[in-house]
């Protein structure tokens, strides 16, 4: 009610000076939510996306979850028999009838799949020996699952096919060695393999154990330096729709019984410190908020007192106890919303404040700032806890106040 | 044979006690019809505020009935009470409790607009009207604190009078004023007794005053020893 409304901020604008302390409370509370819930989305919206833009959505890999049931146990599902000992039988490791298993993959709209063989090998330049995960491609398909190829700083993924034994390998790796493009060394594969090989490109992803440690090789080449040939023991994901991936995962693994992680479980010790990030994040707001709602409450308060008065010539004049309570609500409301609003212009302040803040470090992804998201909804929420925590402040006294009783105060003032 | 109209308002053996057990109010029954002028005199602590406040509906009996225009009171919630209070009757206190955020003028609208019988333009209208015939119209602007006590009270009777009560309960309205300001107030609740037929119900400890009054009802310890009406 527009009258209500009036006397609310008649009666504030009286202790103007305190109800502007308890303003900035709530304006504080609600800044500090909006720059530390924006800096930490910024930080791990990149983080995600980084993760979700190096990594395949899906990969699946030659392994099971669960040790292969024993002959015995097939044969006897509900009998009590203990098997100790048994030591896994002797397969070529790998995924079986990849191909096929793609092929299917390959037909579900929005997924794209690669296969590769990765395996450890040694390189060897002059004395140099550096040792290195070798991930063997097909280009065609990689590309469309990894971002390798812009990644590369020297070279050309075409280089693999048209060079014979062509390397690509990481920044670190090429200082380590000191090599070049161009240069020719020797791979040599725990299985005594040993090739001439020739790098044909150079990546830098930010990430250093990639940049330091991994090369990069057709899926034939490898096959062959790592002597299992025809072998695929990774299939590689990719999803339009990322969200699907940890379902898609499930069914996989269902179906062909190929143990299949998601980004999110090969990811989820990180998220997991993200939860409790959000979470002390959010109790530590929820405090500043929490001191806020006493600062309301104190004004409030105090406003009741001093107005015991009015609030008795109000009830004499006919105003019920719901007006009366309505109003100091109301006041409580104000000031929560002065803060929210208030807050939202600091919050913003604050962000553009951050974002100014320059580092002297090299940061994986070459960043030197602050990484901000700005989202509305982090304003929506601080503005929304603010206007709850005030009102919620002030039903406490709002309720004395429209319990007081005209009679004592008038009494009392005569 | 038909009924007599009831009267504007009556007490029926209206006693009003403490928890404690002290007496505020014993026994006490009276009529109140339209454009009477009472004073209700007694000495300190006789018990003559707390019945001004059970004939205005603040306060509940905690024996016998208040009946306002023949309906009964008591089984009214606290919200029908209040409203009963905002369109029938109107308070003039000892201190004038007008808000002082507000200019005369809002605090005389104050009530219209709680009851919001008038738009916005006409309250105004009807506001300024009051406050003229209370020769407070150079005031209406000025906030409480810039007016003198006696220009304080006549606003206060102004915001009384707001929606047009039937009637009005002061409660020593002149017990902050000098001699001149408080016959000028007298002398306003005698016209509207008289001349719009309010009924008026004045507290008061001033013998003289209350001679102005057309009845005079006279309270010790609660008790009504007297209640004679003016020639």
């Amino acid at each position: 009610m527009n009258l209500i409304f009036d006397l609310a901020r008649g009666m504030l604008s009286r202790r103007r000076r305190q109800t502007l302390v308890s303003v900035m409370g709530v304006a504080l509370g609600v800044a500090f939510f909006i720059a530390i819930a924006s800096l930490m989305r910024g930080f791990q919206t990149y983080f995600i996306e980084q993760v979700i833009d190096v990594q395949p959505h899906i990969i699946v890999k030659d392994e099971t979850r669960r040790p292969l049931p024993q002959a015995v146990e097939i044969a006897h599902p509900d009998g009590a028999v203990a098997l100790s000992g048994v030591k896994p039988t002797e397969r070529v490791r790998g995924i079986r009838a990849s191909s096929e298993k793609m092929a299917i993959l390959e037909a579900i709209p929005g997924v794209f799949s690669s296969p590769i063989l990765t395996g450890q090998a040694l390189l060897r330049y002059g004395s140099r020996d550096v040792s290195v995960s070798i991930t063997g491609i097909e280009p065609a398909r990689y590309r469309r699952v990894s971002n390798l190829e812009k990644d590369l700083i020297q070279g050309r993924m075409e280089d693999l096919r048209s060079t014979a034994n062509g390397l690509i390998i990481g920044i670190g790796l090429a200082q380590k060695l000191g090599v070049v493009l161009g240069d020719s060394i020797i791979a040599v594969s725990p299985r005594g393999v040993s090739l001439q090989m020739k790098i044909v490109g150079i990546f830098r992803t930010g990430i250093t154990t990639l940049d330091n440690q991994a090369g990069y090789t057709l899926l034939k080449v490898n096959q062959i330096l790592q002597d299992r040939p025809n072998v695929v023991n990774q299939i590689l994901l990719k999803l339009n729709d990322v969200t699907g991936a940890e379902a898609l995962a499930r069914q996989i693994e269902e179906r062909f019984g190929d143990r299949s992680e998601s980004w999110e479980e090969q990811n989820r010790n990180i998220l997991t410190v993200f939860v409790i990030q959000n979470a002390i994040m959010y109790s530590v707001t929820g405090a500043i908020l929490l001191v806020a709602a006493f600062g309301i409450y104190n004004i409030i308060s105090t406003v009741v007192f001093e107005k015991t008065r009015d609030i008795a010539i109000l009830k004499s004049l006919g105003f019920t106890e719901g007006d009366i309570q309505w109003l100091f609500l109301l006041q409580g409301m104000i000031a929560g919303l002065l803060g929210a609003v208030l807050g939202c212009v600091l919050g913003q302040l604050m962000i553009e404040g951050l974002a100014q803040i320059r580092f002297n470090t090299e940061t994986p992804a070459g960043n030197d700032r602050f990484l901000l998201v700005h989202d509305w909804r982090i304003f929506a929420i601080a503005s929304f806890f603010a206007l709850l925590s005030a009102s919620i402040a002030a039903v406490v006294p709002a309720r004395r106040a429209a319990r007081l009783d005209p009679v004592q105060t008038i009494r009392g003032a005569a | 044979m038909t009924s007599p109209p009831p009267a504007l308002l009556e007490a029926q053996h209206i006693t009003r006690r403490l928890p404690e057990g002290v007496t505020l109010v014993a026994d006490a029954s009276l009529k109140v019809e339209r454009g009477e002028f009472i004073a209700i005199t007694g000495p300190s602590g006789s018990g003559k505020s707390s019945l001004l406040y059970l004939l205005g509906l603040l306060d509940r009996p905690t024996e016998g009935r208040v009946l306002l225009e023949g309906r009964d009171t008591a089984s009214l919630s606290a919200a029908e009470l209040a409203n009963l209070r905002l369109k029938r009757l109107g308070f003039v206190f000892q201190f004038h409790f007008l808000l002082p955020e507000f200019s005369t003028l809002d605090n005389v609208l104050i009530p219209m607009r709680r009851l919001g019988r008038l738009k916005d333009a006409a309250a105004r209208a009807q506001a300024m009207k009051l406050l003229e015939a209370l020769g407070m119209a150079e005031a209406a602007a000025k906030l409480p604190e810039q007016l003198s006590g006696g220009m304080r009270q006549r606003a206060a009777i102004a915001r009384a009078l707001a929606n047009d009560p039937a009637i009005i309960l002061a409660d020593e309205p002149t017990g902050n004023l000098d001699t001149r300001n408080a016959a000028a107030v007298f002398d306003i609740f005698a016209r509207l007794a008289s001349e719009e037929g309010r009924a008026i119900l004045v507290v008061t400890h001033d013998a003289e005053l209350a001679k102005r009054a057309n009845r005079r009802i006279h309270l010790v310890d609660g008790w009504i020893v007297s209640d004679t009406r003016a020639g």
